[in-house]
């Protein structure tokens, strides 16, 4: 009975949407209030809703309820409690139904923070929001219902994809996903701006906060996705340009783009209609990204469902959105170029060079992405471009963004001042100049290696001389605001990524080995003793389970214990073994017995050695901190407050009259 | 009018995404198109299962087609496969190879000796050298190659009755209606 309410409750969220998407859109267009108001009763309903359509969901898997087909699909008996949550979210419809639980969440979040918003504005903004849920709504109830039964009731049900049985992955979707759907509201502050044709540049600063945040979440969920494949995939690898990581990181790089364009427009007024453009661009290629790897039109790893019927319902949904949002851009955007004039040596400038670096970078990915499609279309058969195309045009689109970054902050709005541009490339140049013969010394003379340092000095001088320079001009307290903070914060992050990437590339180790028992191999510095390997169980699963001992002139350093886990089900999962530092990884994975029918005897296993590949993630963690520290600057809200105050005052005056 | 661009390049994009829908239901999207496909096959030379000392190489098989088939006695698939070689063997009208993989000859004597032999050459690659030659994933796999020596069609998994009959057949026919 549960699973039809749930059902019930996603139909009704579904009629609620639609007053939510229609209603205020006409009472903004007639000027009718009592319509406009219909946006947030009718948004915190449809949350309702769906909150509870999602708790069925969840309760079904904790419940056994293997009547239910995609709990069946989906869990067994055996499966723990916290991979059956999880689980609600590991196969298609239930991650369309997380994607639209968070899209609520947003649109609550909207719908309490947006009061003091034009009453016109919010009502539009929050239409468009519902709007969205409108088709995500009706692309699950109509195409992929998680709720359909199964009869008669299986005793048992299947298994999880083992790939996502990982204490990762349990957190890697939603957190991805609230990144991806968090865009939807600069997208509906867009929309809702080119609808009002108020093209005043007050909406972009209301816009600001909430696009920071979403990127800040969608950057830790690429890192913990990364993460997650390093640490499971067994490959050692950390980003394999596959087109569901493209998909995740497309609109990253657009929303990076965004970001920055954002604080032109809202300081400056310059790049009012690129703004628009990008928000656009950033939620499309989001809903692109669930085209993507929903569809089944690119094959890759992640690929879990594919129908050509869901195909064309998102194709449909992604031309109506993304079509009917440029068609209006292309008719309302605005016609003259505003905003304050800017010399070309100053802020704007290189912001606009970095705009357009990461505008071309994600171009570039989606066109690699693509390319086995386009392949197909041409008829010249499925060709895949790989690490090689994406590996060699994406660091050389970035190299002028890192060596521009340290000069941007120096550089006054409008006009800048070439002195202290000298004094900062002097001092950064030779710090890490300087850094970098020393280094040279210590690894061997690795170009790349050598490059890394040189940007982690190159970025955290740059970043440091600025942080010195308010310090010594600015009076206590405003030193450095949260807006800043977060930028320093970030911009520290992309030198610590690249020196991370860097230097990991350059200078790991790594050895795919036949090992007896008893044998030891030195790498790095390192000895690693194959102890043997002996079967070990789990909840779920039962492994062949190695014991390699690491030890560094014979003092112990780790006792690790890879895995070759198989599951009930049969599939096979390898679970490598990762003995963590900040300055090193210890990483094996075990590969096959070199004699089947002897466990016990040699193994072949791939042992590597990671210099610095935790400040790869600990860069992208830095980047998201620096995202949500921004978001939470009072400037954005106290300024916020007090401007629609008085345009809520001439609202009531208006009423009264 | 250069507000319109981004339009219009979302208008291609879409359009090749329809594409991309409609191709999918046309192909197999599991299938991994081999790149050896219309390539001519890598030259091999093997023993033969029951007469080791006797090689067989491409170059002996040329002349005629042939459909290479890539089996192992380990390999539990096969044995779903094999049922159905046995039977369509005979109707082929291509030579039927069988390429015994990665097995020791004793265990698949004893498996063709229970299950039968539907092969009229059988030659083995213990090592599995050509095997990474021939870019194959795992048995079973066929590969039909023709009189001169390309590969013409190849089948990953199984051959199941349907396989045989909207695939392979349709395949050996081009194959004949080339070279009568």
């Amino acid at each position: 009975m549960t699973p039809e309410l749930g059902q019930l409750a996603l139909i009704l969220a579904l009629l609620l949407a639609l007053a939510q998407g229609v209603l205020p859109l006409v009472g903004a267009w007639r000027g009718n209030r009592a319509l406009m108001a219909v946006a947030r009763p009718a948004a915190a309903g449809q949350a309702v809703f769906v909150a509870m359509a999602f708790g069925i969901l969840v309760w079904a898997f904790v419940h056994f309820d293997f009547s239910v087909r995609y709990v069946a699909e989906n869990s067994n008996l055996a499966l723990p409690w916290y991979y059956r949550i999880a689980a609600v979210w590991g196969a298609h419809e239930g991650s369309l139904l997380l994607w639209i639980f968070i899209l609520n969440v947003w649109t609550v979040a909207l719908a309490a923070f947006s009061q003091k918003l034009p009453e016109v504005f919010a009502a539009r903004v929050l239409a468009v929001m519902g709007l969205i849920a409108v088709g995500f709504l009706a692309f699950i109830i109509f195409t992929s219902d998680p709720f359909g039964r199964l009869l008669p009731m299986p005793g048992d049900g299947g298994d999880l994809n083992p790939v996502l049985q990982d204490p990762g992955m349990t957190f890697h979707p939603p957190v991805l996903y609230t990144g991806y759907v968090g865009f939807s509201v600069a997208f509906a502050f867009s929309i809702a701006a080119l609808l009002g044709g108020e093209l005043e540049q007050a909406w972009v600063r209301w816009a600001r906060p909430w696009t920071n945040i979403a990127w800040g979440f969608l950057t830790c969920g690429i890192v913990a996705g990364s993460w997650w494949a390093y640490a499971e995939l067994g490959w050692g690898g950390w980003w394999f340009w596959d087109p569901v990581e493209n998909a995740s990181f497309m609109p990253w790089l657009v929303g990076l783009a965004l970001i920055h364009a954002q604080a032109v427009t809202e300081k400056r007024g310059s790049l009012r209609a690129w703004t628009i453009l990008l928000s656009i661009f950033a939620f499309s290629l989001s809903l692109l990204g669930t085209f993507l790897v929903r569809s089944g039109v690119l094959t890759s790893v992640h690929a879990f469902a594919s129908d050509p019927r869901r195909g064309v319902f998102i194709l449909a949904f992604l031309t109506i959105v993304v079509g009917g949002s440029l068609l209006l851009y292309a008719l309302r955007a605005p016609k003259v170029s505003g905003g304050k004039p800017f010399k070309l040596l100053s802020r704007e400038t290189v912001l606009l060079i970095g705009n357009l670096m990461f505008a071309v970078a994600a171009a570039m990915v989606l066109l690699g992405t693509l390319f086995p499609l386009i392949g197909d279309a041409l008829n010249m058969g499925r060709i895949s471009v790989g690490p090689p195309y994406f590996g060699f045009l994406f660091p050389l689109l970035m190299l002028p963004v890192v060596l521009l970054l340290p000069f941007g902050p120096f550089l006054r709005w409008g006009n800048g001042d070439t002195t202290i541009l000298k004094q900062v490339l002097l001092r950064a140049g030779i710090a890490a100049g300087a850094c970098a013969i020393v280094a040279a010394f210590f690894v061997d003379g690795q170009p790349k290696a050598i490059a890394g340092v040189a940007s982690l000095v190159w970025l955290g001088v740059g970043v440091g001389l600025y942080a010195l320079k308010r310090w010594r001009e600015m009076p206590p307290g405003r030193r450095y605001p949260a807006e800043m903070a977060g930028m320093l914060l970030a911009h520290l992050g992309v030198g610590v990524f690249v020196a991370g990437v860097l230097i990991t590339e350059s200078l790991s180790v790594t050895s795919d080995v036949r090992m007896a028992p008893g044998q030891t191999q030195h790498i790095a510095g390192y000895d690693f003793r194959f102890d043997g390997v002996h079967q070990t169980t789990g909840p779920n699963w039962r492994a062949d389970q190695g014991v390699v001992t690491v030890t560094r002139n014979s003092s112990l350093i780790a006792v690790m214990h890879p895995q070759k886990r198989t599951y009930l089900r049969g599939q096979v999962q390898t679970e490598s073994a990762v003995d963590a530092g900040l300055f090193r990884d210890l990483y094996v994975a075990l590969g096959e017995p070199m004699d089947t029918s002897n466990i016990e005897g040699a193994w072949s296993l791939r042992l590597y050695y990671k210099p610095f590949v935790r400040w790869i993630w600990g860069g992208g963690l830095l980047m998201m901190l620096g995202g949500f520290t921004c978001a939470a600057d009072r400037r954005f809200r106290i300024k916020r407050i007090a401007e629609s105050e008085a345009t809520e005052g001439l609202l009531v005056q208006e009423t009264r009259a | 009018m250069s507000r319109m661009f981004p339009f219009f390049a979302f208008v291609l994009l879409v359009a090749l995404f329809g594409f991309g829908i409609w191709w999918n239901t046309q192909h197999d999207p599991q299938a991994i198109p081999s790149p050896l496909l219309n390539k001519p096959a890598p030259a091999f030379v093997l023993p033969k299962l029951y007469e080791p000392t006797v090689t067989v190489s491409k170059s002996d098989l040329l002349g005629k087609p042939y459909l290479l088939n890539v089996f192992a006695s380990w390999c539990i698939e096969c044995g779903v496969e094999h049922p159905v070689l046995q039977a369509e063997a005979p109707t082929l009208g291509v030579l039927l190879v069988g390429y015994d993989y990665k097995d020791a000859p004793d265990d698949a004597k004893r498996w063709l000796a229970e299950h039968g032999n539907p092969y009229s050459v059988l030659i083995a690659d213990l090592p599995g050298q050509t095997a990474i030659d021939f870019g194959v994933y795992g048995a079973p796999e066929s590969f039909l190659i023709d009189s001169k020596g390309v590969i013409r069609y190849k089948h990953i998994g199984p051959m199941t009755a349907d396989v045989v009959a909207t695939e392979l057949k349709p395949a050996i026919a081009a194959l004949q209606k080339e070279s009568p």
